[in-house]
């Protein structure tokens, strides 16, 4: 992995010495106020049930409940989409409280006496303790992008409820304890990554194997959100045009930070949101003109090269003139949008009218995504109810930047937990839509046939309860978002915009800012997406090249421009021809290769919580082994027997083998056109797809199979041996303090206010204010 | 709180997510162990914090 940053003063202990209280190392200053709530205080305060704390409680189970009563039991006409937020945020409420709280008092037994790396090893810059609000604000920056964002879109093919229970009840039970437990555990070793743990905990097999199984999904996961930008922007003039424009804004911005005024950033980002909201609107008059249609309206595959091209010049440019201002830009809209989104939500209340379980739950030729709900919906909503590729955030920059112990629940969990909010509210700005437009949008090409009067017949002829979609109610929006068309823009983000655009223009503008709303929010997608490619494609290269430097040392040196510039290419590489792959896939591209992605992600959730396990076990903790060992368990369930009925299902829909030997069977026989494949070129596009997809398939679900089954023995052994050698860094006493949730409580205020009476000579280094 | 603190403790928050509060952190830090050598100028500590993000690249997440 790209950090080699390793730690001399390792505990290596025995057994039962990572529990915290009892490591007699940790002796207070007597010249500080205690660096630690004390645990007396800390359990009165949480154990004294007011009247006013309980009506509390029981007000936000009340509210909950009566909410999900709502969405699950009542069936009405329409569900309205405040019961969705309501159910959302009062669960989330409870799971925090409750459960995050229960796996901090068992499991993980978070100790402030003890510093954190971003103490005993900072720098101020790296290793900085940053402020826990912001931390928050970060590391939710960090996590959230396109995905929570495009999978219950897809998945809303299945009805509302199955999204929704998944999303809801995914996060509290695996996708933030996942986040919790591996920042928690890279913390406690000095920030170290998924990798270097995973080698360090499960040997060299599943180390490899997890590393390996790492690079791989980065590609898969890289070249799908890809994908969705193509899809996106294809035949689109005015998307095109908007989201090119941040290229040269970007760069404008990086000169202004290093050259004009280093350090404003948020002053750059606001003059960069201004020069987008330019660009979508100049985008709207370039788009009417005839040498603006002629410049910008690309197909599909011409925007795939782009996006080549570009991700491989953005990977080797330095970070300060691209990378660094795109993602400002980025942040700022991400937080800016995400809090427009909610208001926006909450005062229009759309109602929603799609069934709560659809007629595609038990089916499995869902137009959409293919496949069963169980386990697809399982992987279609990846990032939002639990993402493998948080474990890489989580063990990464925001370990090193954390103050005090304590704060690991709020953050970790708790930012998980807003994730999994902004999957809600992706999913209800979807189901805000028409039945009929949702399915005349997601549909592929090869079922549409590109037409309205295609999807019109395909959409109607589906048999939908509630579905009547007409000509018109197709033209007609086209016209309103300012698109040529709307039929099978498969993908999510076209679906998601025009969720997002009706919700916005009720709430600001009227009809006649539709357009705007709708390019605004492909914008946002694409940025988020470009960042995602760009980052991804960078660690992927330092990833690569610290793998090659293990048989070329040559390659270890990062600032060797031929190897940086070689393993850049080899990345770009890998992700792009998937990408082509994707745009030119007769059968829909989006639809086949969507499920791949899910399973990658969950698999790679899978390693993270196996090396969690592994460190549980190690820590002699098995009484509270299942608490990662369930989602374990449900992950590698899901993920694998997707994974099987992606190999082995006998439904070419589902199997990429089943079609891939259907279609050369096809051709053996002489066949000329094959089901969606028109041509003989076609057909032979589709089996070497499957083909590839096949492989990918296999070689994901061998890795993942392997990292389990090393954690599995790592765990067993451990058992047997009552523990293990533990791996975390020394205990290094504390020095600081800061309360440790999003609000402090009548006790961390006094114990505050003792810190703050410290005369200014006394005072250790603190960052913040 | 008054108004006007709770403004400038919501623009301070949000300064900080942005990343802004960067050369004050690396300020504070500096102030309070190496005294002995200068620290670095803004420019400088901006300049050093991109080139480090060439060498030590951050994931961004799906």
């Amino acid at each position: 992995m790209s950090e080699h940053r390793n730690s001399p003063d390792r505990a290596g202990g025995t057994p039962g010495d990572g529990d915290g209280r009892d490591v007699d190392v940790l002796v207070q200053d007597p010249d500080l106020p205690p660096t630690a709530l004390d645990p007396s205080i800390a359990e009165a305060e949480e154990g004294r049930w007011t009247p006013a704390k309980i009506a509390l409680w029981v007000g936000i189970a009340l509210l909950g409940g009566f909410s999900w009563t709502m969405l699950a039991l009542v069936r009405g006409e329409t569900v309205n989409a405040i019961w969705f937020v309501f159910a959302a945020v009062c669960t989330y409420f409870i799971a925090y409280r409750f459960y995050s709280k229960f796996i901090e008092r068992n499991l993980l037994k978070p100790d402030d006496r003890r510093a954190t790396p971003a103490e005993y090893k900072a720098d101020g810059k790296d290793y900085a303790a940053t402020d826990r609000r912001v931390l928050y604000g970060h590391h939710f920056a960090a996590i959230a992008g396109a995905g929570p964002l495009v999978g219950p879109v897809l998945a809303a093919q299945m009805g509302y409820l199955p999204g929704t229970l998944w999303i809801i009840f995914g996060v509290i039970a695996a996708g933030a304890v996942q986040d919790y437990l591996v920042m928690f555990f890279s913390m406690r070793r000095g920030g170290r990554s998924l990798g270097q743990m995973a080698r360090e905990e499960l040997g060299l097999i599943g180390g490899t194997a997890a590393l390996i199984a790492t690079l791989t999904i980065m590609i898969i996961i890289v070249a799908i959100l890809a994908l969705v930008v193509v899809n996106a922007l294809g035949e689109s003039p005015w998307g095109v045009f908007s989201v090119a424009m941040t290229i040269p804004i970007a760069l404008f911005m990086g000169v202004y930070l290093r050259y004009i005024r280093p350090g404003k950033v948020t002053e750059v980002s606001i003059i960069g949101f201004i020069l987008l909201l330019l660009a979508i609107i100049a985008g709207g008059w370039i788009g009417e003109t005839e040498w603006g249609v002629a410049i910008f309206g690309l197909d599909r595959i011409a925007i795939a090269w782009g996006i080549i091209i570009y991700g491989f010049i953005a990977a080797i440019l330095p970070v300060w003139l691209l990378l660094a201002p795109r993602d400002y830009l980025s942040t700022f809209m991400k937080i800016g949008t995400i809090v427009m989104l909610a208001v926006a939500i909450i005062i229009t209340r759309p109602e929603i009218s799609v069934p709560a379980v659809s007629e595609f739950a038990n089916r499995s030729d869902g137009p959409v995504v293919p496949g069963t709900l169980f386990p697809f919906l399982f992987v279609t909503i990846a990032c939002g109810a639990l993402s493998g590729f948080h474990a890489l955030i989580a063990s990464g920059t925001t370990p090193k930047m954390i103050q005090k112990e304590r704060q690991t629940r709020f953050i970790g969990y708790g930012g998980m937990l807003m994730e999994s909010f902004v999957a809600i509210m992706a999913l209800v700005a979807a189901l805000s839509i028409d039945r009929g437009i949702y399915f005349a949008m997601n549909s592929s090409v090869a079922a549409t046939g590109g037409t309205i009067e295609g999807a019109v017949a395909f959409v109607n002829g589906l048999g939908l309860a509630g579905v009547n979609l007409t000509p018109e109610m197709l033209s007609q929006l086209a016209n309103n978002v300012g698109e040529e068309s709307i039929v099978s823009r498969t993908g999510g983000a076209p679906t998601l915009a025009v969720g997002i655009a009706q919700i916005m223009q009720s709430f600001i503008g009227g009809s006649g800012m539709m357009a705007f709303w709708y390019h605004f929010a492909i914008m946002f997608e694409a940025l988020f997406i470009l960042t995602a490619v760009d980052a991804g494609t960078r660690v992927a290269r330092f990833m690569l090249q610290d793998s090659i430097g293990n048989f070329i040392p040559r390659f270890r040196d990062t600032s060797w421009r031929t190897g940086a510039w070689i393993c850049t290419a080899i990345m770009v590489a890998g992700w792009g021809a998937i990408l082509i792959m994707g745009v030119t896939d007769p059968l829909g591209g989006i639809n086949t290769l969507f499920p791949l992605f899910g399973i990658a992600n969950q698999l790679l959730a899978a390693i993270a919580l196996a090396v969690c396990m592994a460190i549980c076990a190690r820590k002699g903790a098995f009484k509270f082994l299942w608490i990662p060992a369930l989602p374990l368990a449900f992950a590698a369930v899901v993920t694998i027997s997707a994974s099987f009925l992606k190999i082995s299902s006998p439904v070419p829909a589902v199997g990429y083998w089943a079609n891939h030997f259907a279609f050369r069977d096809a051709l053996a026989a002489g066949e000329e056109s094959f089901g969606a494949a028109q041509s003989v070129a076609a057909m032979e596009a589709v089996v070497r797809n499957t083909f590839i997809q096949g492989v990918l398939s296999i070689v994901f679900v061998s890795l993942a199979l392997i990292v389990i089954t090393t954690a599995v023995v790592a765990t067993v052994k451990a058992y047997r041996n009552g523990g293990g050698p533990i791996t975390e860094d020394k205990a290094v006493p504390s020095r600081i303090y800061a309360p440790s949730g999003m609000l402090a409580t009548k006790a961390e205020k006094e114990l505050e206010q003792q810190w703050d009476a410290l005369p200014a000579h006394k005072k250790p280094a603190r960052a913040g204010h | 709180m008054t108004v006007l603190e709770r403004v400038r403790k919501a623009v301070w928050l949000f300064k900080g997510v942005m990343g802004e509060n960067a050369y004050q952190s690396y300020l504070d830090h500096h102030a309070a162990t190496h005294t002995a050598e200068p620290p670095m100028t803004e420019k400088a500590f901006w300049r050093d914090k991109t080139d480090r993000q060439d060498a030590n690249p951050e994931g961004r997440c799906c």
